[in-house]
């Protein structure tokens, strides 16, 4: 590496690294977002079904057989009016009255009147006497790998090496611009391609720091598995931020300003954020459109990342994957070469 | 080695559209000296700057810098001039030193940047952030910048404006002591006392033109005046026909004053009050002093360096 592009590397390095809220949208920002959804979409324990009983008017033994039933919270009232406007309300999934038969008012065609009425129906025979006949044994199942937020950790980072590979290349480049400090270098005797590599590069050291910080969120806080292999999910990081390093380069290659330039960029990344399965797989789209969809950089590295983390896939899927990447890169890094504005 | 001096230009034509910004210029520096483009705003400076400098390519002309042409050449001057543009802005959240050390590494050779660092006198200001300089201290690093490649040609584009006179006086002692070490400088400025104090020789420029050159002392003499008699009247503007007093020559009114361009001052001042006492006009103020480059221009182009 020549002394000039190691300098202007370490120097686009040094002054991310003094932008504290760059800092801030780039390591902290995702970390906080995966907190709220995992938050928002935490799997809870079995859902309680609410089930009134009125004194005087539902007799003991079932108020006893109803609190030893199965996920069953028992709501006691007064009066049978007040229950009943429980009931109507939905605050009260059923209402259980009388001594034998047993009254059960619920609307089965919600499902937790259906569900309420089941488990009413399995107390109440359990305490009548009733016994099971063959023995079932449940297994419940604790996959880690099919949640909601494992879904999400990849895309998570995904999404954020898009980012900060296009915003980070992209506002860097304009803002010189406008310094006329690209002017300034076209005086010296730099080569116009170490301006545009060295871009490239200063997004590598945070490219590790990024990652990091965002799995081993994921992986440690979060439970999120991690079942490929560490070499191949390093190598489709690299790729995917040269990758996005090369779209800021082209982004960044001719607006004169900061406006004109986050304009562009919201233009490019936009369906992105909509197709390329961050917070939803691109599944629900109708299937003519994954092919194209499957060509955009960011469904590509999205999909590498989520097959490494969550399945543990390497091999032809992961090649291709790299491949539009690189492509993508590719051909961004020698078109901004060519069309690139210094003065 | 080539028989051209540093800077050598014929004949340059530059064109925007239908606008000609620089019209059949010539320049030449040689060795150790420092050129002076001196010209109100929009005359062409700027612009003859950059195609020297290899920004701009001319429509017509020959530009040679250090005898190398920039069709074929241009990484090798590029390695040998330093170069301070106008209006650059470096990076805030760098400090002095690593501004320096990012323009040296893109270079073969130069000085450490401490040692430019101490000859632009900003070594307590070593390790502060760039946007907490001072405006002066900004221009001296932007200087440093251009001198951290230990460069044989220094091109510098109005260099001081906007600096206060000390300001403006630290970067002239930096100028001076490259030129006292052998350096070619090419400076743009609309300052003529900067003119005079740094130039060797000068091109004035107007509306992409020369309109005089050589050095600032010919250039003074070739007015063909020894004196400037400026005065105003307590009874304000008048119409007299000054021209007929001895050893004028040329008149200037300006809305509070009159200007007279004259052989001898002694010769025009006795005349003058004379003059006026004969008419019962009382002086509000009077002055004489040398011509300036300030008065050739007047006398030139009938308008102020600084007027634009």
């Amino acid at each position: 590496m020549s002394s000039s592009l190691r300098e202007l590397t370490r120097v686009r390095f040094l002054m991310f690294t003094r932008e504290p809220e760059a800092m801030f949208w780039v390591f902290l920002f995702p970390v906080v977002l995966a907190l709220v959804l995992s938050f928002a979409f935490k799997q809870r324990g079995v859902e309680m079904v609410r089930v009134g009983v009125v004194s005087g008017e539902t007799e003991e033994r079932w108020v006893t057989a109803l609190k030893g039933g199965e996920s069953i919270k028992v709501v006691p009232f007064v009066t049978r009016n007040e229950a009943e406007r429980k009931l109507r309300s939905g605050a009260l999934a059923a209402l259980v009255t009388g001594g034998e038969p047993v009254n059960v008012r619920c609307d089965p065609t919600r499902p937790e009147g259906e569900t309420a009425r089941l488990r009413i129906q399995d107390a109440i025979q359990h305490a009548g006497g009733r016994t099971d006949p063959v023995p079932v044994v449940t297994e419940v199942l604790k996959d880690h790998g099919s949640r909601y937020i494992d879904f999400l950790i990849p895309g998570l980072l995904g999404m954020n090496l898009m980012g900060t590979g296009i915003w980070g290349t992209g506002f860097s480049i304009v803002d010189w611009r406008q310094r006329k400090l690209l002017k300034r270098f076209l005086v010296t005797p730099m080569r116009k391609s170490q301006y545009l590599l060295s871009q490239v590069l200063s997004r590598i050291g945070f490219l590790i720091l990024e990652v990091v910080v965002i799995v081993a969120f994921g992986v440690f806080v979060l439970g999120v598995p991690f079942r490929g292999s560490l070499a191949a999910f390093a190598s489709i990081c690299l790729i995917g931020t040269f990758c996005f390093s090369g779209l800021g380069l082209l982004i960044a290659a001719r607006p004169r300003t900061i406006e004109g330039v986050s304009g562009v960029m919201n233009f490019v990344m936009m369906p992105m954020w909509l197709f390329s399965g961050v917070f939803f797989s691109y599944e629900n789209f109708p299937e003519i459109f994954h092919p194209a969809i499957r060509l955009l950089p960011l469904t590509a590295l999205n999909d590498g990342l989520r097959g490494l983390m969550l399945e543990g896939t390497a091999g032809p899927h992961l090649v291709v994957q790299s491949l539009v990447l690189a492509f993508w890169g590719a051909v961004s890094f020698f078109v901004a070469l060519r069309i690139f504005r210094w003065q | 080695m080539s028989d051209f001096p540093p800077i050598y230009a014929r004949h340059l034509v530059k064109r925007y559209g239908d606008l000609v910004a620089v019209n059949d210029i010539e320049l030449t520096a040689s060795a150790g000296s420092c050129l002076g483009l001196l010209g109100p705003n929009g005359a062409g400076k700027t612009t003859t700057i950059e195609v020297l400098e290899g920004l701009l390519v001319p429509e017509q002309g020959e530009v040679r810098v250090l005898g190398l042409t920039w069709q074929e050449r241009g990484r090798e001057i590029r390695e040998r001039i330093g170069v301070q543009l106008q209006e650059t802005r470096l990076p805030d959240k760098l400090t002095p030193f690593e501004t320096l050390r990012l323009f040296r590494s893109l270079y073969k050779q130069g000085h450490e940047p401490d040692e430019i660092l101490e000859t632009v006198g900003l070594t307590e200001k070593r390790n502060v952030r760039n946007v907490n300089l001072s405006g002066g201290q900004r221009q001296r690093l932007a200087l440093g910048c251009a001198l951290v490649s230990q460069p044989e040609v220094l091109f510098l584009d109005e260099p001081t404006t906007g600096l206060d006179p000390q300001g403006r006086r630290r970067v002239w002692e930096i100028v001076e002591a490259f030129l006292a070490k052998g350096g070619t400088v090419l400076l743009t400025t609309h300052y003529m006392d900067e003119a005079e104090r740094l130039a060797d020789d000068l091109v004035i420029l107007d509306h992409g033109k020369v309109i005089a050159s050589g050095s600032p002392r010919s250039i003074i003499q070739s007015l063909g005046a020894e004196g400037i008699i400026s005065f105003a009247l307590s009874g304000g503007v008048d119409s007299l026909d000054y021209s007929t007093l001895p050893g004028v020559l040329s008149v200037r009114r300006d809305p509070d004053r009159v200007e007279l361009t004259v052989r001898e001052s002694h010769e025009t001042v006795p005349a003058l009050l004379d003059f006026l006492r004969e008419r019962n006009l009382e002086l509000a103020h009077l002055n004489t002093h040398p011509p300036t480059l300030e008065d050739v221009f007047v006398s030139l182009t009938g308008r102020y360096l600084r007027d634009e």
